[in-house]
């Protein structure tokens, strides 16, 4: 009898290995620096060139910075979504225009809906580099002190907003 | 009058051909070397050849045409101009990308499985094996025939032999 159960047994654990490995998304690359202090940056604006943000400046707020481009097509799937989470005022959203040119970037935005409190402008990827932006869209959840809680690689969708972001969000505001 | 514009046509044609040829021989120049400084760029490809391309995950950063790791490679390239050293250089991409970027991962809890893993299946296997051949070794001596049987079965042969010679 154990002679026949032994190999089924085997199959079977490999069947549960492969099959975990089925769900698991080789994207998904888990990023080193949740729970680090967000890169600094200071970057011109998109609608206004001459202006420069700090990142300094959303310290002691709850703040989400999204990454994207006008070349990203995965960014046009969850842009509704962040323009429907920017009219309810849970949280200020930050554009990080990676690597794109100002002129479409802004008809985009007035296309497509414009969820940004400030839109900054990293044309060369540098800031993309220290946030280890390797897939856009990306987004991070920047808690008060400046610290990254969360990074959501690809596109923002309702199940990984209701589920994860929006009580993260509510969650650190509770925080001092 | 036909035949003749047809021949004219066709000379045109034949001298637009032979313009367009021009530019192939005549202004080709020597390829552009790819980088300024080729140490730099020769220490650079030694150090991407063991990164991995986070977009196509399976090529290196050397290798990948990828726009993702073009920008490393720039960033490396301006590292190592800024006289960074290659652990310098490594570990900046490791605190942005963890260890993923990494074709040799570091030895540590987190990779344990992944270094030993191998080791700890191959011994799994060898034991497995030893006590399979162990166990068949009895089997084969179980099957040893008493003398009873023996002389029946030659009987049974010898039968054979005489029905043969028939």
């Amino acid at each position: 009898m154990m002679r026949y159960l032994l190999p089924l047994f085997a199959f079977m654990v490999l069947a549960a290995f492969l099959l975990v490995g089925l769900t698991l998304n080789p994207r998904q690359v888990p990023s080193p620096l949740i729970d680090k202090p967000a890169p600094k940056f200071q970057l011109n604006h998109l609608h206004q060139p001459d202006q420069i943000m700090s990142s300094d400046e959303n310290l002691g707020k709850v703040w989400m910075l999204n990454v994207w481009a006008s070349w990203c097509v995965a960014c046009r799937d969850e842009h509704p979504l962040l323009v429907q989470l920017a009219r309810t005022g849970i949280v200020p959203i930050y554009g990080l225009n990676y690597k794109d040119e100002r002129n479409t970037a802004l008809q985009w935005l007035k296309r497509y809906g414009d969820p940004y409190a400030i839109s900054i402008v990293d044309s060369d990827g540098k800031v993309g580099i220290d946030y280890g932006v390797y897939g856009v869209p990306e987004t991070y959840v920047i808690d008060k002190k400046g610290i990254i809680r969360h990074k959501q690689i690809g596109p923002v969708t309702v199940d990984s907003l209701e589920k994860t972001i929006i009580p993260l969000i509510k969650e650190l505001q509770q925080q001092a | 009058m036909v035949r003749q514009f047809n021949g004219v046509m066709k000379a045109a044609a034949f001298v637009l051909v032979l313009f367009l040829l021009i530019p192939l021989t005549g202004w080709s120049k020597e390829a552009v070397p790819v980088a300024e400084n080729p140490e730099v760029e020769k220490r650079m490809l030694l150090l991407t050849e063991n990164l991995r391309c986070l977009v196509c995950q399976n090529e290196t950063i050397a290798d990948s045409r990828a726009d993702f790791s073009n920008d490393i490679r720039r960033e490396i390239r301006e590292q190592i101009k800024a006289n960074k050293t290659d652990p310098e250089i490594i570990q900046f991409l490791v605190d942005r990308y963890g260890d993923f970027v990494l074709y040799d991962p570091p030895i540590k809890p987190t990779t344990f499985l992944l270094w030993f893993g191998p080791v700890i299946l191959f011994v799994l296997g060898l034991g497995s094996l030893i006590v399979y051949l162990r166990r068949r070794r009895v089997q084969i001596e179980d099957v040893s025939l008493s003398q009873a049987q023996l002389e029946e079965a030659e009987a049974l042969l010898n039968e054979d032999k005489k029905g043969k010679n028939v």
